[in-house]
Formats: C-alpha cells, structure tokens, sequence
C-alpha cells in the first residue's frame, strides 16, 4: 500500500548548484529504485535558518512529496542520516486534507510561476507571498 | 441635601464606569473552512506566536481545541526545519 509522505531537507549551503543537483537527483532515484513514486518537486533555494545549525546560518531547502511504502520512510532518513550534506530534513505523512491543500498549493504556484510580476530574489523568503494566496483560496473554495 | 442627590441618582461613581464591549472571540480556521494547517508557512503561523516565540494560549487567540493541537504540531514542525525560531526577542 502505497502512502503520500512529503520530506523537506536542508543542504549545506556550501554546495555548489551542480553538487545540489546531485543531491536532489540521488533521493529522487531512491524514492524511484524502491517502488516510489515523486508526485511533486519544489525548490526554496538558498533560505536564511531561523537559527544557526551545525554552525551554518543559511542552508537550501529543497521538498519532494512523493508516495511509498510506509517501510521506505526508514530507508531515506537513514541515508539522510548518512549523507554529511544535509544539516536537517523532516518526513511528513499526508492524510487527505493535506493532499488536498498540496496540490492547491501546487496551483497557486504554477500559477504564480505563468505570470511572473516579480523576479523573487534567491536568498529572501519567497514564502510570503504564497501564503496569503493559499489562504484565501482555502476561504474561497471551503467556504 | 446630598443624601437625598445620591438617593436619586442611585450609585455614583467616582470615575465613570468603563463598559467593556468584548469582541466574540472565533476560531479563524472554522470560519474560513481551513481543514490543513500548513508547517511550511512561517508568515501564517507567527499569528499564533508571541514576541518571544512562543506558542499563545487558546484563550487569547479564540482558535477550537481541534486546530490548536494542529497550529501547535505545525508551529513545532517548522522549528525544526528552522523556519520559526525556537526561542528569540523581538518576532514581529
């Protein structure tokens, strides 16, 4: 049975774009190699901590929501775990109201991404803009 | 005489009594229909923080039971990620 989980992780912010890249690209083939499936990509770029860890202020965080098998959430953390590149990361399940709000979320972005009023610049929170979106289309659509 | 003046306006106050009209106190997810409360959105959880981080009681933000327990999972969440901070001065 196959179950949604969303896994946020935070990469030191040493890493070049390419190493980055392989880093990203190395837990999507885990996912892929054990019967996972990658539903979502996003990519927060380069993100000032709320506080310092492991000595580092800023890191890039980069989320994957993906569907597997419950016994694949120990397998990635373990690799996690294992992986000096990522200072922290977050395994989440999904129950349906998140899923729900996932992909609402995922419009709102894509959505935002077609009309692009803004360059957002890379090291500011791009969060607080989206925010305020999803939650008047959470009033809108529930209402 | 002033006994008979107190008599007839019946109690008088020194100062004027200040007649507090309380707001009704509400739960913004009910109202807005909000079912998921989201970790990944510090701007939106700082609503339910005080200056020091720290997570505010039911009784002063007027949210259910049933979406405190969720702001609270998702305020630790982001704390976590490092999103919020755990302790601090000065948030907003």
């Amino acid at each position: 049975m196959l179950k949604q989980y969303e896994t946020v992780f935070i990469a030191t912010p040493v890493l070049s774009e390419q190493q980055m890249k392989e880093a990203v690209a190395k837990y999507t083939k885990l996912i892929a190699d054990n019967g996972g499936e990658v539903v979502y990509e996003e990519d927060w770029g380069l993100r000032q901590l709320a506080y310092p860890i492991q000595h580092k202020t800023s890191g890039f965080y980069y989320l994957i929501q993906f569907q597997a098998d419950p016994s694949f959430v120990e397998v990635l953390e373990t690799q996690y775990f294992r992986d000096e590149r990522i200072i922290r990361f977050l395994t989440v399940a999904l129950d349906k109201d998140a899923v729900e709000y996932a992909e609402r979320r995922r419009q709102n972005r894509a959505k935002a991404a077609a009309a692009p009023k803004v360059e957002e610049p890379v090291v500011a929170p791009e969060e607080p803009e989206v925010p305020v979106e999803d939650e008047e289309s959470n009033e809108e659509n529930n209402a | 005489m002033a006994q008979n003046d107190a008599q007839n306006a019946g109690i008088r106050y020194l100062n004027p009594p200040t007649v507090e009209v309380r707001k009704k106190k509400y739960c913004r997810f009910k109202k807005a229909g909000i079912k998921y409360v989201d970790y990944k959105d510090p701007e939106f959880l700082k609503k339910f923080l005080n200056e020091q981080g720290k997570i505010l009681p039911r009784r002063i933000t007027g949210t259910s039971l049933k979406f405190q327990r969720k702001v609270a999972k998702a305020v630790k969440r982001a704390r976590s990620l490092a999103l919020l901070p755990y302790v601090t001065d000065l948030l907003k």
